[in-house]
């Protein structure tokens, strides 16, 4: 089935199926590739990184670690963290050169 | 109109995939099962048989690229025993489970140690919670029309799993037997072309994702969903059954009754051993003894209302399982029964015999005792014996 409305609308769409009833689940959960998209999947985390705008010099050694991918370089040349993404793994925090990224309790 | 012929049992049923005219044979060759494939392989080389015979490494990819070719919607075979059962084990559950509709037959054999190349029913046994459908062919003909008619029980729309057809390793793979071999039209009229209609086919222009991950929020669910299906998977198996017996003739029942009018006990059974027993009971019954036979035909999903009705009038049912819950409580089928009627308002009486293990003969002779033995009362009180030198 192709998608024709917006991502929100998608997202909700797809985070109400996957709590479904078992008779409403798609078969095998066998659905359209790319879902993630609409489906976040940040929300086992439980630190956050925090970045200290103050201390961070743009270097984008954590963007390089980042296993996930969440983040992102910002329009003014820093960067942020895409937290629905984001697992918190803390890699960025512990790579940082000028421990700029602190990792916070949600 | 079909015809006679001699064939070997594992021809036999390498001749059903063929008339079945399946798309792919992924395969990899095990005693007792090799001729099956043997066969396929030969039929394609020599240009009977338009299929693509894939040679792969092992049975683990032997299924996993059954499954491959079963997304894209091709009409898959493939065949297989004892360890190579177990060396597949991991992708029977994916098979059944992303619901493609393999088939494949079993030749039955005993899992190592020791090594045995024999049969008994360990190997299936051992992978019987894979959410398969799993049915028991007795004979040549059984296995022919049984995978035959798997085919188009697995593609049904309100079916779509895979099918295993179990048989004897050498007690029926290696036998010839005389089997009517029907002929293309009627099998076409049964059976036509494979057309998948499902919308899960693999398709570049239309992606999807199969086997995607199942957090602990969804899992049961979906796994709940994969036992009804399987549940309800039993009124197709007799509905596809009942059109075979309209075309061909041959009628097959989930639990199939031999002597049972006026019976007080009967042994129940999967696989070959239903002719040794016939015979028992043929020479019981000269003796004057109310016995019967009830060959199961249809072990997953177990046809508990059907079981229940065959086995009303009984006072006493002997169970035959050709395999050991090592550590638990006797036979697989013989816990499934006992289960069955715990609690229901059936008074009857459920002993068990493990025999035929390692490709251990079970004689004409063997089933007379256990019936007398039964009736004698001389089962433990756990129910269940071991037919085996120092305790039989």
């Amino acid at each position: 089935m192709k998608w024709l409305g917006s991502e929100a609308e998608r997202r909700r769409e797809l985070e109400a199926l996957l709590k479904a009833d078992w008779k409403e689940l798609p078969r095998a959960l066998i659905v359209e590739p790319a879902t993630s998209k609409y489906y976040y999947t940040g929300d086992w985390r439980t630190f956050k990184p925090v970045r200290d705008k103050g201390k961070c010099i743009g270097c984008l050694l954590c963007w390089v670690y980042c296993p996930e991918g969440c983040i992102y370089i910002t329009e003014d040349g820093g960067v942020d963290v895409d937290l629905n993404y984001c697992k918190g793994c803390g890699i960025c925090a512990r790579e940082c050169p000028l421990q700029a990224i602190a990792m916070v309790e949600e | 109109m079909g015809k006679i012929i001699a064939v070997e049992d594992a021809h036999a049923a390498a001749l059903a995939a063929k008339m079945a005219n399946v798309d792919v044979v992924a395969a990899y060759p095990i005693t007792p099962q090799t001729h099956i494939v043997e066969e396929l392989s030969r039929m394609v080389a020599e240009g009977e048989l338009d299929a693509e015979y894939i040679n792969v490494e092992s049975e683990h990819s032997a299924l996993s690229a059954c499954i491959g070719a079963s997304a894209v919607g091709a009409r898959c075979f493939t065949a297989t025993a004892g360890q190579g059962l177990a060396l597949m084990h991991e992708i029977l559950f994916i098979a059944a489970g992303n619901r493609f509709p393999i088939v494949m037959a079993i030749a039955n054999r005993c899992l190592s140690p020791n090594i045995n190349i024999w049969g008994d029913q360990s190997d299936i046994m051992s992978s019987r919670d894979c959410g398969w459908i799993q049915i028991f062919a007795e004979n040549a003909q059984e296995i022919f029309d049984l995978i035959l008619a798997a085919f188009k029980i697995a593609e049904d729309e309100r079916v779509m799993l895979p099918v295993a057809v179990n048989f004897d390793g050498f007690y029926a793979t290696h036998v010839v037997e005389r089997m009517e071999l029907p002929s293309e039209e009627e099998v076409r009229r049964f059976l036509p072309p494979h057309r998948r209609q499902t919308g899960y086919l693999l398709n570049p222009d239309k992606p999807l994702t199969f086997g995607a991950i199942g957090f602990p929020s969804i899992q049961f669910e979906l796994r709940r969903q994969w036992e009804e299906a399987l549940c309800r998977s039993k009124q197709v198996i007799k509905e596809v059954w009942r059109e075979f017996e309209e075309v061909f003739g041959r009628r097959y029942e989930v639990v199939e009754g031999y002597r049972m009018e006026d019976a007080e006990a009967a042994f129940i059974l999967m696989g070959g051993s239903a002719g040794t027993c016939r015979t028992a009971v043929d020479r019981l019954r000269e003796k004057g003894c109310k016995v019967g036979m009830l060959k199961l035909r249809l072990f997953r999903p177990f046809p508990r209302e059907e079981i229940l009705e065959a086995t009303g009038g009984l006072k006493t049912l002997i169970v035959v399982d050709k395999h050991i819950c090592l550590g638990g409580l006797g036979g697989p089928l013989f816990n499934d029964l006992r289960s069955l009627y715990y609690g229901s308002k059936s008074s009857i009486d459920v002993v068990g015999f493990i025999a035929g293990i390692g490709g251990r003969d079970i004689r004409v002779e063997d089933f007379e005792r256990m019936f007398e033995r039964t009736i004698r009362g001389e089962i433990p009180p756990e129910k269940y014996v071991f037919l085996v030198r120092g305790e039989a």
